[in-house]
């Protein structure tokens, strides 16, 4: 099989291997460079689980030839997380907005692209820049409030945290 | 729980994290696709092109000769035939004579990568003799000769059954109404995120351990042991998180049997991750089921008799079929009063992918049926469909006609809260052209009464073990699939030893490590974990706070244990840190444990078939659909879902929130688009793009109420929530769209197409297949001697 040298730039490593020549970067993250954080759901472009950031746009890293992110900036969900959670991690825990927890990396990114480019998102909004996105567990809404969530603490705002929320039940 | 209840609790009810919430959003739980093993090797899989022939010939000299092919395997190799049920040992690791589905697994190959694996697999010669495909339930019993098993009664029948409780016939003579209904329910699948992905690893003592994707590691590891022909005690199954389960990773597959037979051959590890396009063939998914009832009532609308059939396309192989089948019939009596109750049912093999468990398994069908049902006939008679379920609904601890006992119901509540946070009354009939709102309830079980194999044991065991520096582990075979069943075990122990949850380690899944849990499926796990969790817990406390008594020189009964602390409640400053309580009970009694378990009551009901139904208890769940529908595309756009569960007790209610809207979109999947079909023997959508699922764009907004009725059966009166939610949503649909149209589309999905052609005038109803079921067994009636005395007494914590 032939291979080709790779070089990227990850999370803002400098990063190398050898890999076949028609290995996608899905293959390359995961096998050459273990990283592990990106999962897959389909591997034909068609559920967004595989999402990653290059030069901050959303991509999926399964339809994504790794030669053609030489020289730009790549970045998975282990460049998220420094030693603390980011917001939108942070928020996804607290709302159970990852419930499996198999799409959740490919949504995280793309709601950071999301949030990079508008710091105000409306519901409808937010529920279009993550239609690209399939989930099985959480019919999304968990993951729509985890998301405006993240955007209000990342303006400043101080909302409560969904864990002291008390949520109504009511005695049957 | 024989112990005084306590009334303040301080980690359960309320919205913590999940134990394994950081990992998750970091990506950092690893899934059986993400193992990797030094000198592993990947296995393909070759799969049948033809939906139903024999094998003539399989030559793999070839493949076996490709270079970096390490092992072949074959059919013959393994001949012990296996399945999940032990009515059902109808699957091989590889079919040896015939193929019944496209997509059934044929040969397999272990090379040094996947590529060489599937240039491997090309290389395999298979002869075939193509024989009849049956792809219908019509087809399948028009096509008795061409039989896809040598099993079951007669041709293509792989099962039927017929029950009479209390002689319908007098039922419907005592009739004011009679009306009947046929409807259609598609077969759908699961479709979880993460592909099916296992890895074996035969160590040089024989040893074999492998990690999968399963929702049941208990039931896998007796597969292999059977199927491999190893002592159960050679063998350590372990279910790694599984991306999405919902049931399709309930059965013991084919791929994880080839890959431990391929790690035997080899000496080296194996892993083996499906293509998105073999999900779809593993399947086990809802099954297409057709089905008639028949409603006698009097005006009032009181049930006089319900006759119900149904008709399930088993696919190609038993599975879960034999349950799935008599779930059809099980619980349509304990929602609403039935005085008289037949079922009638019968499942056909046909040479698709194998049917099985799907969230709600076989009773989102039936349930979609009588609730559409209930809506024809209440407009028959006059009557408001939302005031006859409130009327007619069942009353807490009682005896459904077919001999189910049901103990708490927030029925009722679930319906009122439904109706009155919707504005049901005021919009039905009113909403204008297009429009309409649609309401219907369901119940589902929390755990089956029975186990899958016969036997007296418990269905669920706890271990605990104790730190020296006051850190608690969890050991149970619970499998966490997303539903967070991991979390609930931390906050049962921390809730009853009085510690933190982040002073828990929770080990799972690991039938070398854990005792066993049966699996992650029938909503069984927080009620039988749950109860196994406290029941060991309790004896642990017991020995912790009988020491820390001691020393602080205060009966027990005068200790509490809270945020790490216990203290003398009458004099607080007597106190000492749990840690210090620990180290003094493993100073007085030896190394600290404690084991608890769970086994379900003794059902009431004792006719033979009886052993599907009955659970500890049964969720409740209602729910109201509005919904927008274009009448010249047919298009529907749902607008809002109210929905009330009886969770018995919300044990975390950010999680039940979570099951509960996982659940409405699942179903609105469902009821709107998903649909598992074929054509000329073919899978015909075998991709997430073809295979239509609601997108964020599809989703509405959902108003989530949890009801609690405190069961004396579940863990603080908890019941299931990751599965009953989903049932009542898709008639709720259905219902709509009659309102917003005056249309019946009794089919699912209800496509924009038989939206169009209902408008249109050309929709065709559903029928029932050509069919004689057999000679009905009529069920005596219970001796009312033998009825529990209803447990009236509510938990109070």
């Amino acid at each position: 099989m032939e291979k080709q040298r790779i070089r990227l730039t990850v999370n803002g490593e400098e990063r190398e291997c050898l890999a076949p020549v028609h290995h996608t970067l899905l293959e390359v993250l995961r096998e050459d460079l273990g990283l592990m954080g990106t999962k897959h759901g389909c591997e034909l472009g068609e559920c967004g689980t595989c999402t990653v950031l290059v030069d901050g746009k959303p991509i999926l890293s399964c339809l994504t030839l790794p030669i053609e992110c030489e020289g730009r900036e790549v970045r998975t969900v282990e460049g998220l997380a420094g030693a603390e959670l980011d917001p939108l991690q942070r928020a996804f825990a607290e709302l159970g907005a990852a419930q499996c927890g198999y799409c959740t990396p490919g949504f995280l990114l793309t709601a950071e692209s999301l949030l990079e480019q508008n710091a105000t998102p409306s519901r409808q909004q937010i529920a279009e820049a993550l239609a690209g996105n399939l989930c099985r567990c959480t019919g999304y809404l968990k993951i729509f409030e985890a998301v405006e969530l993240a955007s209000a603490r990342m303006r400043g705002e101080d909302p409560p945290s969904p864990v002291d929320t008390p949520v109504e039940v009511i005695r049957g | 729980m024989a112990e005084a209840p306590r009334t303040d609790l301080d980690v359960i009810g309320k919205s913590l994290l999940k134990v394994d919430a950081a990992a998750k959003v970091a990506g950092q739980t690893v899934f059986a696709d993400d193992l990797v093993l030094p000198r592993m090797l990947f296995a393909k899989l070759l799969r049948s092109p033809h939906p139903h022939a024999c094998i003539q010939r399989v030559d793999v000299s070839k493949a076996a000769a490709l270079p970096g092919v390490h092992a072949t395997l074959v059919g013959a190799e393994l001949p012990i035939p296996f399945g999940i049920l032990p009515v059902s040992q109808d699957e091989h690791a590889l079919c040896i004579d015939k193929v019944r589905f496209v997509g059934d697994p044929v040969a397999a190959v272990a090379a040094a990568d996947e590529e060489t694996a599937e240039a491997a697999c090309r290389l395999i010669e298979v002869e075939y003799a193509v024989l009849t495909p049956s792809m219908s339930i019509d087809e399948a019993l028009a096509n008795e000769g061409a039989r896809i098993h040598d099993y079951g009664p007669r041709g293509n029948v792989h099962k039927e059954v017929s029950y009479d409780f209390g002689d319908v016939e007098l039922g419907f003579a005592e009739a004011d109404h009679i009306r009947e209904d046929t409807f259609f329910f598609e077969g759908n699948t699961h479709l979880p995120m993460e592909q099916h992905a296992a890895v074996a690893a035969c160590g040089p003592d024989g040893k074999l351990t492998l990690w999968s994707s399963t929702q049941t590691p208990h039931y896998v590891h007796r597969a292999l042991a059977k199927v491999l022909e190893l002592p159960p005690s050679q063998i350590r199954v372990i279910a790694c998180p599984n991306g999405g389960g919902f049931g399709g990773k309930s059965d013991p597959f084919s791929h994880e049997l080839v890959v431990s037979r391929l790690s035997q051959k080899t000496g080296r590890p194996v892993k083996i991750t499906l293509t998105r396009e073999e999900v779809f063939y593993c399947h086990r998914g809802r099954h297409p089921v057709k089905m008639w009832v028949r409603t006698g009532l009097k005006r009032d609308g009181t049930i006089t008799a319900m006759h119900f059939r149904t008709a399930l396309d088993g696919g190609a192989y038993g599975s879960y079929g034999v349950a799935s089948l008599y779930y059809t019939g099980a619980l349509q009596t304990v929602t609403y009063r039935i005085a008289r109750y037949k079922f009638e049912g019968v499942r056909v093999f046909t040479n698709k992918p194998p049917c099985g468990p799907k969230r709600g398994h076989g009773t989102p069908q039936p349930r979609y049926a009588l609730e559409c049902h209930i809506d024809k006939f209440c407009a028959d008679l006059g009557l408001d469909p939302g005031e006859w379920r409130l009327r007619n609904a069942l009353k807490p601890y009682s005896v459904a006609a077919n001999h189910m006992y049901v103990r708490t119901i927030g029925l009722e509540k679930c319906l009122e809260t439904v109706m009155e946070r919707s504005a049901f009354r005021a919009k039905r009939g009113r909403l204008g052209p297009g429009h309409g709102i649609g309401i219907a309830a369901s119940s589902y079980l929390t755990g089956a009464g029975l186990p899958i194999y016969w036997n007296a044991m418990p269905q669920s065991g706890v271990q605990l073990k104790v730190d020296r520096g006051g850190g608690v582990t969890v050991f149970c075979g619970s499998t966490d699939i997303g539903q967070g069943s991991d979390s609930v075990l931390a906050y049962v122990v921390a809730e009853e030893l009085g510690i933190r949850v982040e002073d828990i380690r929770v080990v799972t899944a690991d039938t070398d490590l854990t005792p066993v849990d049966l699996g992650s499926y029938s909503s069984r796990v927080t009620l039988m974990t749950g109860n196994a969790a406290i029941q060991a817990s309790r004896k642990l406390r017991a020995l912790i706070l009988g020491a820390a008594a001691k020393k602080l020189d205060a009966p027990v009964a005068r200790l509490r244990a809270a945020g790490c602390r216990i203290w003398d409640t009458a004099e607080p400053a007597k106190a000492m840190t749990f840690t210090e309580a620990a180290v003094l009970a493993e100073s007085e009694h030896g190394t600290l444990g404690a084991v608890g378990s769970y086994k379900p009551p003794k059902a009431v009901a004792r006719w033979k078939g009886s052993g599907v139904g009955p659970t500890p208890t049964y969720s409740y769940s209602a729910s109201v659909v509005e919904l927008s529908v274009d009448r010249e595309t047919g298009i529907v756009r749902v607008d809002k879902v109210w929905i009330a569960h009886d969770v018995g007790k919300a044990l975390n209610p950010m999680l039940v929130l979570g099951q509960i809207e996982g659940s409405v979109y699942m179903g609105l999947g469902e009821a709107l688009m998903e649909e598992q079909v074929f054509r000329k023997g073919l899978h015909k959508i075998p991709s997430m793009l073809d295979y239509k699922s609601p997108t964020t764009l599809e989703m509405p907004p959902v108003e989530s109420i949890m009801i609690e009725t405190l069961d004396p059966e579940g863990p603080y009166g908890a019941k299931e929530c990751g599965q009953g939610p989903l049932l009542p949503v898709i008639p709720a649909v259905a219902n709509a769209v009659h309102d917003a149209l005056g249309i019946r589309i009794d089919e699912t999905p209800i496509t924009p197409e038989k939206i169009v052609a209902a408008l249109e005038g050309r929709y065709r109803a559903p029928q029932m297949p050509r069919f004689r079921y057999p000679e009905t067994v009529k069920v005596e009636p219970l001796d009312p001697a033998s009825l529990p005395a209803p447990a009236a007494q509510e938990v109070t914590r």
